[in-house]
């Protein structure tokens, strides 16, 4: 492998885990601060997506497109809260897991129904369409440089306001210990909407951005989903600051494990083997830091209880 | 001599309960073997492969069931021994090992061994970790299939040949292997509800309410759920193996984490812990969804709100509705 081609799948990999801390961020908060298992959180994802498709389509401009489904993404986020995620916070984790699993089987085929069953794709804004000379013989696409750019300023935002702000307080109070932020009365409930309807639109926005470069198809949130519980369980549960350097690290073994875990089983067996085992090893590569991690760390890299 | 007098109506309120959690089993399980005549009249032979199908699934949901239910511990892979004992099965079957009892030997040994070393990991953690570590191990099983090139890889594998028990092909699709699955899964549902009441049940259950107040009491905790474990992942094997002869069939998305999810879904959606709470759900959950599927093509457009309804209106699932209903009559 080529010093340029490494570069560039090092910029992949840390590109995909902003796109993951997007996803992951909202996970982490609603689930370290209301204990609340979402798995519809990955429909959120799917949602935004086909949302800035949509308005795509009515406006031909992809940024008015962006804002407009923002918008909806976060009201159909509060809608869903107030419908049925609101009933299921003093419940079992597994009746979350049951009633979210229905959600996730409705809006997928409810896409499916309204947009149909095939892949659709967005076509990258024209002012970001460029591609970067980044040496000599490294060309990069601009907007991917731009979703990294705008990754670490969300990331940046969130860490402010949940550190430097009185909302950011309540949340981390709330994810150490909510029946003592509610009976110092702060309306906790209140707290919890805001939470939610933030976190499905930092999904939705993550939705938004991935479209141009990823296809955009009914169940496209599922396996992200997954990923993301990865990245929110090796960051520590409510953790900000760990959810990024989680989604970072995974984005980037999962990236380069794809692209070395042939080559560097060629070393050991011979390439037929290697052609084989590499792929899959590749593929495993982000469960077995999981496990690793779980196994020496079991409450994660930086567990929610006084960090931020 | 006052906590006696006042449990005492209790323990026997509870044991009526369980004689009628029994009798609705027994009455499944009968319901079940007379399938085979049943589909005569209506179905065919379409239905009662979908009734075998349920049976299998009903299998690993029993045993998921033994360690959710009664063990607290919430398993997001057990969708791996599935595909374990299948690929166990169809290897054997592929490089010419035709019996089944030493197939089964090898299933039980494979996945036996697997929960024991991945349970002794996995245990160390507990909560939502726990679901994610277990998630991990069943992600790594799939995807190990998947690299199985020499049988058949990502595609899967079609098996041309069925164990043999004996010199008898009993494992082969009709009503020898109809019997055989309903077998095994009456046993399982039977080994798992005389497990819970037993004293190492007790344990366990206790384990799940306050694992702190077992360990002070005693009992090393972390011994009770690893052999929980250990024979939940068995039990699932032997699903695998019949799922293999059933589908003639092996593939590595028996193991996805859908599939695992599927699983406690089921345990869920019938009732956590009780008796028949895991058959009902896999029976209930394959039935509907082809049932609606005849209806509309958009079935989840239907089964979806019908889960989110289910959890808000039916605490404790299916079981614990046909518990009420037994209740009130």
């Amino acid at each position: 492998m080529t010093p340029t081609l490494f570069l560039i799948q090092l910029l992949n990999g840390v590109q995909f885990g902003v796109l993951l801390f997007l996803i992951a961020a909202g996970l982490t908060l609603v689930f370290g601060v209301m204990g609340f298992i979402n798995l519809a959180h990955g429909v959120q994802y799917m949602i935004g997506a086909y949302l800035t498709f949509m308005f795509y389509q009515l406006t031909g401009n992809f940024f008015s497109a962006l804002l407009l489904g923002l918008i909806t993404a976060l009201i159909l986020g509060l809608a869903l809260e107030a419908l049925v995620f609101r009933h299921l916070y003093d419940r079992d984790h597994l009746d979350q897991v049951l009633a979210t699993f229905g959600i996730i089987l409705f809006v997928n085929e409810a896409v499916k129904v309204i947009w149909g069953p095939a892949t659709l794709t967005l076509p990258t804004p024209e002012i970001l369409s460029a591609s970067l000379q980044l040496t000599d013989n490294l060309k990069y696409p601009v907007y991917r440089l731009a979703l990294i750019a705008v990754g670490a300023a969300v990331a940046l935002g969130l860490y402010l306001v949940v550190v430097k702000t009185r909302v950011g307080m309540l949340i981390r109070a709330g994810a150490s210990n909510a029946e003592m932020v509610s009976a110092l009365g702060v309306n906790i409930r209140r707290l919890f909407t805001i939470v939610f309807g933030f976190g499905a639109m930092l999904a939705g926005f993550a939705g938004a951005m991935a479209a141009p470069i990823f296809t955009i198809e009914p169940g496209m949130g599922d396996d992200l989903l997954i990923v993301a519980f990865v990245v929110i369980v090796i960051g520590g549960i409510g953790s900000i600051r760990g959810a990024f350097i989680a989604a970072l690290l995974i984005g980037l073994i999962d990236t380069l494990g794809r692209s070395l875990a042939t080559d560097a089983m060629k070393l050991i067996f011979d390439a037929s083997a290697a052609n084989q085992i590499g792929p899959s090893l590749a593929s495993m590569l982000i469960y077995i830091f999981m496990a690793a991690v779980l196994f020496f760390r079991p409450q994660g890299l930086f567990p929610a209880r006084g960090a931020a | 001599m006052k906590a006696a007098s006042v449990s005492n109506p209790e323990t026997v309120q509870q044991s009526k309960r369980i004689d009628r959690a029994l009798l609705v089993g027994l009455a499944l399980i009968l319901l079940l073997a007379i399938m085979p005549l049943l589909t005569e009249f209506a179905g065919g032979n379409y239905v009662l492969n979908l009734v075998m199908k349920a049976m299998i699934l009903a299998i690993a949901a029993i045993s998921l069931d033994l360690l959710i239910g009664y063990g607290g511990l919430v398993s997001f892979g057990h969708a791996a021994f599935l595909g374990l004992g299948s690929y166990v099965t169809g290897i054997a079957l592929a490089e010419g090992t035709m019996g089944a009892l030493p197939i089964l030997g090898m299933v039980v040994l494979v996945c036996g061994l697997f929960a024991l070393v991945t349970g002794a990991l996995s245990l160390r953690t507990s909560g939502v970790y726990f679901i994610m570590i277990t998630l991990a191990f069943g992600q790594m099983v799939y995807f190990f299939l998947t690299s199985l090139s020499n049988y058949g890889g990502d595609d899967g594998l079609t098996l041309w040949d069925t164990p043999q028990l004996f010199g008898f092909y009993v494992f082969q699709n009709g009503s020898g292997l109809f019997y055989s699955i309903l077998v095994v899964l009456a046993l399982t549902w039977l080994f798992v509800g005389r497990l819970a009441q037993s004293r190492f049940g007790r344990v366990l259950r206790a384990g799940k309410a306050s694992p702190v107040r077992v360990e002070t009491m005693g009992f090393d905790i972390f011994q009770y759920r690893l052999i929980a474990y250990v024979i939940a992942g068995v039990l699932a094997g032997v699903a695998g193996f019949l799922s293999a002869c059933h589908a003639e069939f092996i593939s590595p998305s028996t193991a996805t984490w859908q599939n695992s999810g599927n699983l406690i879904i089921m345990v869920i959606l019938g009732g956590m812990g009780t008796r028949n709470g895991a058959l009902l759900g896999a029976l209930f959950v394959v039935l509907i969804e082809e049932g609606l599927s005849l209806i509309t093509h958009e079935w989840k457009l239907i089964f979806g709100p019908m889960l989110v309804l289910i959890v808000l209106f039916a605490r404790g699932g299916l079981a614990g509705v046909i518990d009420r209903l037994g209740g009130r009559s």
